[in-house]
């Protein structure tokens, strides 16, 4: 118990929690625009790869890091823009063009890195985004210590959550995206496209989960593994229910979620460790995930025609 | 644009399309090939080469299909009732794991032995497709994602396993289980010729499917369920139990490959037995129509291209995960093409 105090006071573990929830917030806000547009986007998983790699590839190739945030965030958009119009306009089902753009998103990052860098054995580093400095920010104990080793990129994903919500409640833009997710029709009937305003949220969306994807080679690991992505495109499907569709409970739940991740690291370190198998602290992200869908599920905040595609003209 | 149906879709219509669909895949594949500095026919050659041009090559392939028409057959069995099992994995995982501990731990003989395993794999299986079903079903629960985090977990489940209890002590410290005794693996078909019967009993189970799905009331009520869970729950079909059932089919069905890969083809149980075989099924579902029999023979299809896309990238400088790409964009090709062949696009 002394262990898990002494855990939860130290500066080095607040800094964790907001570093793993970085990319976890900047893809599940992608989700969450989609979504409330009334899109599932199960691309999620393949695009965070697609963005870990380009974001990396270009500064690698000698881009820089913002440009290299940009074309992360364009090469998501791309692969965005194909899941819409197969799932928009032609009302293809959700599931398995989000399952099809995985694999091919996938399949084609790990195609392009074995072309790029046919002959090396382990990945080249790149020098990655470096903590902001503050005056004084970091002589504040634990939480200023926690900020004071944030890169720019957990600022923006902060920054994205503040930026979805104002769109999405304080803007008729926002406006037209819930409507298009819960009533379609009432959309059409303002004279607004229902297919433009679903297809907008679409690519959007895939930008900001490529970017939370560039986040884990640019900010966090410096490097681009296989499988480095390991699932967290599935569980920021799962945050977005967890949050009721809303930014600010899903911006919370990320950083429970990041909170009980960071813990099960340090556990590792611990008496705790000696004792359970490491792959049972490793299981719990994906447990946990499974649990705040089965607690949230008796809340019934779905948008109402989340994968129900819409043709203009039908009853 | 808009959708509109097409009452009587013409011949050249729904087969021009779904080839215009293959060839689209073709021209990417040559456009990749290219990127690579490579001769997009000698590729196309070297692939087909590799997945057909040998016994042993042919060999290969079918040995390959063999966990991919169970996982097939798992995906199409779920998806016809609109049940998103995206969990064969670990259902593959399941059944693997089981088939290793009677096979090892029992001490049963081997005719006794390899159906036992077989049985418990089926029933493992459906058992972890259970839960998500029975989360969807009770609580409403999405069934996509647990499946899909399920996969996540089963994987540490077993790399633990692998690495503790279930470790081979003779193993030189590689996490990989002990091996089954001879007469507890599946005999090969013929004498010298490296395929076995796991084969065969794909083929039956593609057969078995098949019939239940045309001539059986639960084929009816899974049919119906898909279709429109409403509508089906009205005509009074106990929706909640059809998908139940599904799911212990499907979870069976998908189970059987790691039964068939570990008693037919290893021998033993490791963490990398499965290349994806559970997430390549959806794609061999989907080409296949959700068609049982179409499933083996997208099976085989999709076995050869990635056999033959392994033996290229040993001889030429195109990367194997071109298979992959090949596999999924034939795939939304294809639903797009199939969706063409009914409604046309009209302006306005």
């Amino acid at each position: 118990m002394t262990e898990i105090v002494e855990i939860l006071l130290s500066a080095s573990f607040w800094a964790a929690v907001l570093r793993i929830a970085s990319p976890l917030i900047f893809a599940t806000m992608g989700e969450l625009i989609c979504e409330r547009a009334g899109v599932l986007n199960l691309g999620i998983e393949g695009i965070m790869v697609m963005g870990a790699f380009a974001g990396w590839m270009a500064v690698y190739a000698g881009l820089g890091l913002w440009p290299g945030v940009l074309f992360a965030l364009l090469a998501g958009m791309a692969f965005g823009a194909v899941h819409a119009v197969l799932t928009v306009p032609f009302g293809l089902s959700q599931h398995v063009v989000g399952l099809g753009i995985t694999l091919l998103a996938t399949s084609s990052t790990y195609y392009a890195y074995r072309l790029s860098l046919p002959e090396v054995t382990s990945p080249p580093r790149i020098e990655p985004f470096q903590p902001l400095e503050w005056p004084l920010l970091e002589r504040i104990p634990v939480v200023g210590e926690a900020l004071a080793a944030q890169t720019a990129l957990t600022w923006l994903a902060f920054a994205v959550v503040v930026v979805v919500a104002l769109v999405l409640y304080r803007t008729p833009l926002g406006l037209a995206l819930r409507a298009a997710g819960e009533n379609p029709q009432a959309v059409e009937s303002q004279g607004l496209s229902v297919t433009a305003i679903r297809m907008g949220a679409v690519i959007a969306g895939s930008g900001l989960m490529a970017v939370g994807g560039a986040f884990l080679t640019m900010s966090a690991f410096s490097s681009f593994f296989f499988e480095m992505v390991n699932g967290r495109g599935w569980i920021c499907i799962a945050l977005v229910v967890f949050g009721a569709w809303k930014p600010g409970k899903a911006l919370l739940g990320a950083l429970l979620f990041a909170g009980f991740d960071a813990l099960q690291i340090r556990l590792q370190q611990t008496g705790l460790g000696q004792i359970v198998p490491y792959q049972v602290f490793l299981m719990i992200p994906y447990v946990l995930s499974i649990l705040a869908l089965v607690l949230m599920s008796r809340r019934a905040e779905v948008p109402a025609a989340l994968m129900t595609p819409f043709n203009r003209g039908d009853r | 644009m808009r959708l509109e149906p097409i009452a009587a879709p013409t011949p050249a219509r729904r087969l021009g399309l779904p080839a215009l669909a293959l060839a689209a895949t073709v021209v990417l594949a040559s456009g990749l090939s290219m990127l690579a500095g490579a001769d997009p026919l000698a590729t196309f050659g070297q692939i087909l080469q590799g997945a057909a041009g040998s016994k042993f090559a042919l060999l290969e392939t079918l040995n390959r299909a063999t966990p991919l028409i169970f996982t097939g057959l798992a995906v199409a069995v779920a998806f016809r009732a609109k049940l998103w099992n995206i969990g064969a994995e670990a259902q593959l995982y399941a059944g693997a794991l089981v088939t290793v501990v009677i096979g090892t731990q029992t001490g049963l003989p081997g005719p006794l032995a390899i159906p036992a395993m077989a049985l418990a794999a089926v029933v493992a299986g459906g058992l972890v497709l259970l839960g998500p079903v029975l989360l969807k079903v009770r609580l409403g629960v999405d069934e996509v994602v647990t499946t899909l985090l399920l996969n996540f977990i089963m994987a540490l489940f077993i790399s633990y396993l692998l690495e503790g209890p279930l470790k081979d002590p003779m193993g030189m410290g590689w996490p990989k289980s002990p091996a089954l005794p001879r007469d507890a693996r599946l005999p090969r078909i013929v004498e010298g010729l490296r395929l076995h019967w796991g084969f065969v009993l794909a083929l039956i189970c593609a057969l078995g499917v098949w019939v239940m799905q045309t001539r059986t009331t639960l084929g009816y009520e899974i049919r119906a369920t898909g279709l429109n869970p409403q509508a089906a729950r009205f005509a009074g079909i106990p929706v909640g139990r059809v998908l139940v059932k599904t799911a212990l089919i499907s979870g069976g069905l998908a189970a059987l490959a790691g039964f068939s890969e570990v008693a037919g083809l290893k021998g033993n149980l490791t963490a990398d037995l499965s290349p994806g075989f559970g997430y390549t099924g959806i794609i061999v579902a989907m080409l296949a129509l959700l068609h049982p029999l179409g499933v083996v023979v997208s099976a085989l299809f999709v076995a050869g291209i990635f056999v033959g896309a392994d033996s290229m990238s040993r001889a030429a400088e195109v990367p194997s995960y071109i298979a992959d790409i090949l596999l999924a964009a034939a795939l939304l090709f294809m639903v797009l093409a199939i969706l063409l062949t009914r409604v046309r696009v009209v302006r306005g």
